[in-house]
């Protein structure tokens, strides 16, 4: 498996959980490297059923939710599934402002994600 | 000119704007101002077309809300708000061109928060920026940073130009 810089990579069963590094993730060059490394896993390293856990992180742009749109798409494309959990309600709301909520399978808790595969 | 399709202009804050750029603005960068009495904190500055450049600006704003006791919920959203104005001023106004600058002119009050943010590059038309919360849109991985504006914020203005942006934000408002 490859080093990741801003995330940080973990299995259950057939599950890649994958958690983010930077608690706020707004900086651009972040984000770009950001999506990389989540594209990575898909096209590269065939983890088509990922868990994103959003525990560490605090705040989010725009420019992060973009990565996780082509992320979703990457994933359909490779008839994988895609959830999130672990949401904070600040960031929930942004999600739900974006009506993102809607594009994603959107969990409380890890344990919920994972039973929901 | 700046219009928003919703809301009306607010006059007090033009007059401010103009006395503004009559006389501090002409001679002062990068520089914290003298206030009124009724300002909390007020900065004009001038920022290169580089990415991070306005993390210090948003920063010190973020502690200026802060310290005037605004709340965790009104201090995200208007971090948002104005990240998502200063990058795209910064990244898709001036296209990074290291040869155009970003000037942001900031008040900040008790209860409201006022910000302009006026790129030099060529303007874009909010109006055609499509809707990315139709979902036949919702695949569009951009254009979400005005939708993010317009909720975390009271009002936003683009000037007719399109080169420039307003925000303000009234504590306890949405």
């Amino acid at each position: 498996m490859a080093a990741f810089r801003r995330l940080a990579i973990s299995e259950a069963g057939d599950v890649t959980v994958v958690r983010f590094v930077d608690r706020k993730i707004l900086d651009e060059l972040n984000i770009q490297e950001l999506g990389q490394e989540l594209f990575q896993l898909v096209e590269q390293e065939n983890r088509v059923r990922l868990l994103l856990n959003f525990f560490n992180v605090e705040f989010l742009s725009s420019a992060a939710l973009g990565k996780l749109i082509t992320l979703d798409k990457k994933v359909k494309a490779h008839n994988g599934k895609l959830k999130l959990s672990n949401i904070r309600p600040e960031i929930y709301e942004v999600f739900a402002i974006t009506k993102l909520n809607k594009l994603f399978d959107i969990k409380e808790d890890e344990a919920d994600a994972l039973a929901a595969f | 000119m700046y219009h928003s399709g919703s809301a009306s202009a607010n006059s007090d804050v033009r007059l401010h704007l103009a006395v503004l750029n009559q006389t501090d603005r002409t001679h002062t960068n990068n520089t914290i101002m003298s206030l009124s009495d009724s300002e909390c904190w007020s900065v004009n500055l001038t920022l290169p077309s580089v990415r991070g450049a306005g993390k210090d600006f948003i920063n010190n704003l973020l502690e200026e809300l802060r310290r005037n006791a605004w709340n965790d919920h009104e201090v995200f959203g208007v971090h948002l708000a104005v990240e998502e104005a200063v990058v795209n001023a910064i990244k898709h106004g001036n296209c990074l061109d290291e040869s155009k600058q970003v000037q942001i002119c900031c008040r900040l009050w008790k209860d409201r928060l006022w910000i302009e943010i006026i790129d030099e590059g060529c303007g874009f038309n909010p109006d055609e920026v499509p809707d990315c919360t139709q979902i036949e849109n919702l695949e569009i991985p951009n254009g979400r940073g005005i939708m993010l504006m317009r909720s975390f914020m009271s009002k936003v203005e683009y000037s007719s130009a399109g080169n420039g942006v307003i925000l303000e934000k009234l504590r306890g408002q949405s």
